[in-house]
């Protein structure tokens, strides 16, 4: 962006920001509307698991910031020539496992977080034990999903000369929601049937 | 260099910040959480949930991380008369404003599409758009105002203000969806 471009008005500023920014705004409120959708589904388990609803923005969140530093980290060494795209070594390898580390533990700390909160506000809760086993189920199955989107994308678009900074956020968002939902709705299932 | 690529080095950065965001975003499961009856009966406002957090986090985060590179190139002033703060700033609102109405009536074809829409179109619309509306300026003002506070404190702000924003807006996102279907529902 040149410096007489920055001079050139409001008008310049405020059409270059909102073509920038309009496509990763669509793809991610399509991603957003699936996981609403799936949302939207799953009633039956919302009712039984009293509390359930408190713990989905968090669950969400989570994804995005472990999922989206994972991605940061990832093209910042592609970058860098620390990883090599097309043989990933253990750098790689390290990192995904403690997103998924991290990612799994702050959700089960979520999962407390919701019960002892609610049971405080004396409002009604299920179980510990049922929350736990959502966090754990949950975390770890949309750990490994977008772990493999992430790593995916972040490959694959550097290989084809595309810069992997600007894949990893509308990735991270699209594809945590809508598997972050998909792997809310197996563990919540999974921790019904147990 | 490895070091910084340990499991355990990585959670040094990682874990405490995502602590603490997570308890954030209980306040805004806890916002949920008190409109659950109204939400389940009203499956639209439910589908809506996902999409309002994320976009109103999105428009946060593109509007930290242009101002924050203004910043850095020494392009920003804090002043009405700043066309790139100004810019920014009418931008988000116009994106907002495009993105919510079409958000609405997705939500409302989705729910008509799995046969549980109960509220009309023009409702599901009018609720998301004004929801677009409310988060617009509240984002705006959250994310000038901690780019400003970071400016100050000698801060950088992509270290701070993205992750700070970002959370906030998922936070607001609820509740705005939250107040303004009770008004209007």
């Amino acid at each position: 962006m040149s410096v007489d471009s920055d001079r050139g008005g409001v008008r310049t500023v405020v059409a270059d920001a909102y073509r920038g920014a309009l496509p990763t705004l669509a793809v991610s409120a399509v991603g957003g509307l699936v996981a609403g959708s799936l949302l939207g589904g799953m009633e039956a388990q919302l009712s039984a698991i009293e509390g359930l609803l408190v713990l989905v923005p968090a669950f969400l969140a989570i994804r995005g910031s472990v999922y989206g530093s994972l991605g940061s980290r990832i093209s910042s060494a592609l970058h860098q020539g620390l990883i090599d795209p097309t043989d990933p070594d253990r750098r790689l390898a390290t990192a995904a496992v403690a997103a998924l580390a991290n990612g799994v533990f702050a959700t089960l700390f979520a999962a407390a977080l919701t019960v002892a909160v609610l049971s405080a506000l004396g409002r009604p809760v299920a179980p510990l034990g049922t929350f736990l086993v959502v966090a754990l189920v949950g975390g770890v199955l949309a750990g490994l999903a977008l772990t493999a989107v992430v790593v995916g994308v972040v490959l694959v678009g550097y290989r084809r000369g595309l810069n992997p900074d600007d894949l990893v956020g509308p990735a991270v968002t699209t594809a945590g929601d809508v598997f972050g939902m998909l792997a809310l709705i197996v563990a919540a299932r999974v921790a019904l049937a147990l | 260099m490895t070091d910084r690529w340990s499991v355990r080095s990585i959670t040094r950065t990682l874990l405490p910040v995502l602590l603490v965001l997570t308890a954030l975003e209980l306040l805004s499961g806890l916002a949920l959480g008190s409109f659950e009856a109204t939400l389940l009966e009203y499956p639209s406002l439910l589908v809506l949930v996902p999409v309002a957090i994320g976009t109103a986090g999105n428009l946060g985060s593109v509007l930290s991380a242009r101002l924050s590179t203004a910043m850095h190139l020494g392009l920003l002033s804090f002043s009405t008369e700043d066309d790139r703060l100004v810019g920014n700033v009418v931008a988000s609102v116009l994106l907002s404003v495009t993105v919510f109405p079409l958000v609405g009536a997705g939500a409302w074809a989705l729910t008509l599409a799995t046969g549980r829409a109960n509220l009309g179109p023009a409702t599901v619309v009018g609720v998301a758009l004004a929801s677009g509306l409310v988060l617009a300026v509240l984002v705006v003002a959250v994310t000038v105002a901690s780019t400003y506070v970071a400016v100050r404190f000698g801060v950088d702000p992509d270290d701070v203000v993205i992750p700070t924003v970002t959370n906030v807006c998922d936070v607001l996102g609820v509740v705005v969806l939250v107040v303004v279907a009770q008004l209007l529902v």
